[in-house]
């Protein structure tokens, strides 16, 4: 009788597992990184790692229909004449005209609008469809200044000077050729069908320093009316959130890792920068210590889904959030209802991230006239505007449950963390304990 | 003529009025003296307005100009006239860096030298040196033109769009991408344009050699990694 090995199982490697050699074989086949839209797809420490407490004998909650959770924010009060005053704290980041479609920014702009909330352009300038259909709009700053144009700063509400985004702190743009359409080339200033790199370094200011006194330009050319901004990609966050207020911000924009974006290498993406639960206390921190919390506005993004995500943003001390990829998800982005076409582009609705190549099934991240006609701006506007006020009644939700007669009066002590990570990120205790690790206690 | 003294006027009097200008009035002249360095002189000006300064100033006089006529008698800090849309400015001493960053339009006039990154990001601006420039001028050029009668620093004209680059001096070494082109007579005839509307009839067209973009990094290609 001979002896058979019992079977055993292939085993494939945890360190080189399917997608990593994958990987290796498409740079060996094409010569060239993976440059995709979205933010970071590994995971990381987040907002689903934190549980409120809600009340109990010593904590007084609020009766849900009855007793008022405000949840209005105004933004800019620091040195502007015209602050923004949003209904919502949830407010639309910037994506930029070339990376969405014109259909997509004016849904985007109806949505915001019927919601009481903001919207922001992006790296290639203002359209004349956004700012009509958006009631308060935020004009960005950035590296490459494309389609910057003192007139479009005057009929903006506010000015955003962008020094990073999460997905990819210290990196300048990309817009490949194939999204360059006449109009876009025209905006930016640039030939059809070329490939653009936008700037990581602004062309004219470097430090610190040299920021303020750019602040000070912009608020001369703009007579000291619109709340000026500051954005940068979670990256040293306490030191960026001082270095913005001493610039002379009035808002500061904080974009954790998860952020999303319209096109920037994967290796990027998924290596560089903070988580943005990593962010948050750092950056209140450095407000507080100043003794600018609440003077100086804190925006807080990057994988902001629902009100508990607002909620939390807001409990750890931030005043308001903004959100991208929810936003465009909102609005059909990776919509099933495509999937026959998305299994044509080689993917599957959740997975579609080829936003640089211009193809979007759904007709939001493209520039072809075919593609953008899905898009119905209104029917798209009006889901955005349920989607906001969702999350907002969801935050209000929780806000009550801890005893809140407005969503800024959450703070830390209304929170607990699941993970020895997010109690440490977030500083706030391991649930069912008193223990925030690097704070003592038992 | 309505003239602010910047030792005792606040600089915001300044750009306020040059904001406010009545409709249709013919008061339209404005002189700026002791501007001791002070940034952002002159700074959103939207109306075709002249300004004359009298002294030296920081960083970012006469920035996004749009159609007024800005001369400063006296040297400027950096980011002399960056985005100009339309109008004049003329430096008549030097310019520090950035002089007329990502200018869109309009006509800058630097007597002197200008430092580093002259014209970096430029979209159409035209920017006359009559002396030399520093190291990584029209950087990203994305078009307009820049004339320089003295020589040009290193790595001129790195990452190059569509702007044109005329040169009288040396150039100490090309940026990435670009290159000498021929001087064709049209070029010769532009050239002569800048050089006139400059105000300069002490330089001739066929002194100069003119740079812009290869554009063999418009598309990417993997083989060209050692280029950036
Ligand atoms: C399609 C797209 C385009 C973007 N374009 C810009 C831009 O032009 N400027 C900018 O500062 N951020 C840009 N971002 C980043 C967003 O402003 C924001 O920081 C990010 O989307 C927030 O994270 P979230 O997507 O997880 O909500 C873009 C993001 C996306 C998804």
């Amino acid at each position: 009788m001979s002896y058979q090995n019992p079977y055993t199982p292939p085993r494939k490697s945890a360190t080189f597992d399917d997608y990593t050699m994958a990987e290796i074989r498409r740079a060996a086949a094409t010569g060239i990184y993976d440059i995709r839209g979205g933010g970071t797809k590994r995971k990381v420490p987040h907002f689903d790692d934190l549980l409120f407490l809600g009340a109990s004998i010593s904590r007084y909650p609020l009766e849900g229909y009855r007793e008022k959770c405000d949840t209005s924010v105004v933004l800019g009060t620091r040195f502007a004449k015209k602050p923004i005053v949003l209904k919502t704290p949830i407010t639309i980041a910037g994506m930029s005209f070339g990376a969405l479609s014109g259909n997509a920014k004016e849904a985007l702009g109806r949505g915001a609008t019927i919601a009481g909330t903001s919207t922001t352009t992006g790296d290639g300038g203002m359209t004349d469809e956004e700012r009509g259909h958006s009631e308060m709009l935020v004009y960005q700053y950035l590296p490459s200044r494309y389609g910057m144009n003192p007139k479009d700063l005057r009929r903006a509400d506010a000015i955003e000077i962008v020094i990073g985004q999460g997905a990819k702190p210290g990196g300048g743009g990309m817009l490949l050729g194939q999204k360059i359409s006449d109009r876009v080339a025209h905006m930016r200033n640039l030939p059809k069908g070329i490939d653009q790199r936008s700037a990581c370094r602004h062309p004219d200011w470097t430090g610190p320093d040299d920021l303020e006194i750019k602040i000070l330009e912009l608020r001369e050319i703009t007579d000291w009316q619109k709340p000026i901004y500051i954005k940068v990609g979670g990256s040293r966050p306490y030191y960026d959130t001082a270095l913005a207020v001493k610039a002379g911000a009035d808002v500061v924009v904080l974009d954790g890792m998860q952020g999303g974006t319209a096109a920037t290498q994967d290796v990027f993406i998924e290596n560089v920068g903070l988580p943005t639960l990593a962010c948050i206390r750092p950056a209140v921190q450095a407000l507080q210590d100043l003794g600018m919390h609440r003077k100086v506005q804190l925006i807080i993004s990057g994988g902001v889904r629902s009100g508990a995500d607002v909620a939390k943003a807001l409990a750890l001390g931030a005043d308001a959030v903004a959100i991208g990829t929810a936003a465009l998800v909102a609005i059909g982005d990776n919509d099933p209802h495509w999937e026959e076409e998305y299994q044509k582009l080689g993917t599957t609705a959740g997975a579609y991230d080829d936003w640089h190549e211009g193809k979007d099934p759904a007709g939001i991240t493209t520039q072809d006239p075919e593609l953008a006609k899905r898009l119905d701006p209104v029917a798209a506007g009006r889901r955005l505007a349920n989607y906001l006020k969702v999350m907002t009644l969801e935050a209000q939700t929780i806000a009550r449950a801890c005893g809140k007669n407005h969503l800024h009066n959450l703070e830390p002590e209304d929170l607990v963390a699941l993970t020895l990570e997010a109690s440490a990120m977030a500083q706030v205790p391991l649930a069912g304990t008193s223990w925030i690790p690097g704070k003592g206690g038992f | 003529m309505r003239v602010f003294d910047l030792a005792t006027t606040p600089l915001r009097e300044l750009n306020s009025a040059l904001h406010t200008l009545a409709p249709g009035t013919n008061d339209t002249n404005f002189e700026v003296v002791n501007p001791r360095g002070s940034h952002s002189v002159a700074v959103g000006i939207d109306q075709p307005v002249v300004v004359e300064v009298h002294g030296s100033v920081g960083y970012y006089c006469a920035g996004m100009n749009d159609g007024g006529t800005v001369t400063v008698h006296g040297s400027a800090g950096p980011g002399v006239a960056e985005n100009m849309m339309s109008g004049t400015v003329v430096i008549e001493g030097d310019a520090s860096q950035y002089a007329g960053a990502t200018g869109r339009g309009g006509l800058l006039v630097i007597k002197g030298n200008a430092a580093s990154r002259c014209g970096i990001s430029m979209k159409g601006i035209d920017i006359v040196v009559q002396g030399n420039i520093g190291h990584m001028s029209a950087f990203m050029g994305q078009s307009g033109h820049l004339v320089v009668l003295g020589n040009a620093g290193e790595a001129l004209g790195d990452s190059i769009y569509e702007a044109k680059l005329f040169v009288r001096g040396e150039v100490k070494s090309l940026g990435a991408d670009c290159i000498e082109k021929e001087m064709k007579p049209k070029h010769l005839k532009l050239l002569a344009d800048l050089l006139e509307k400059a105000g300069i009839a002490d330089a001739r067209p066929e002194e100069f050699k003119r740079y812009g973009s290869a554009r063999k990094l418009y598309n990417f290609n993997i083989d060209n990694a050692e280029a950036y």
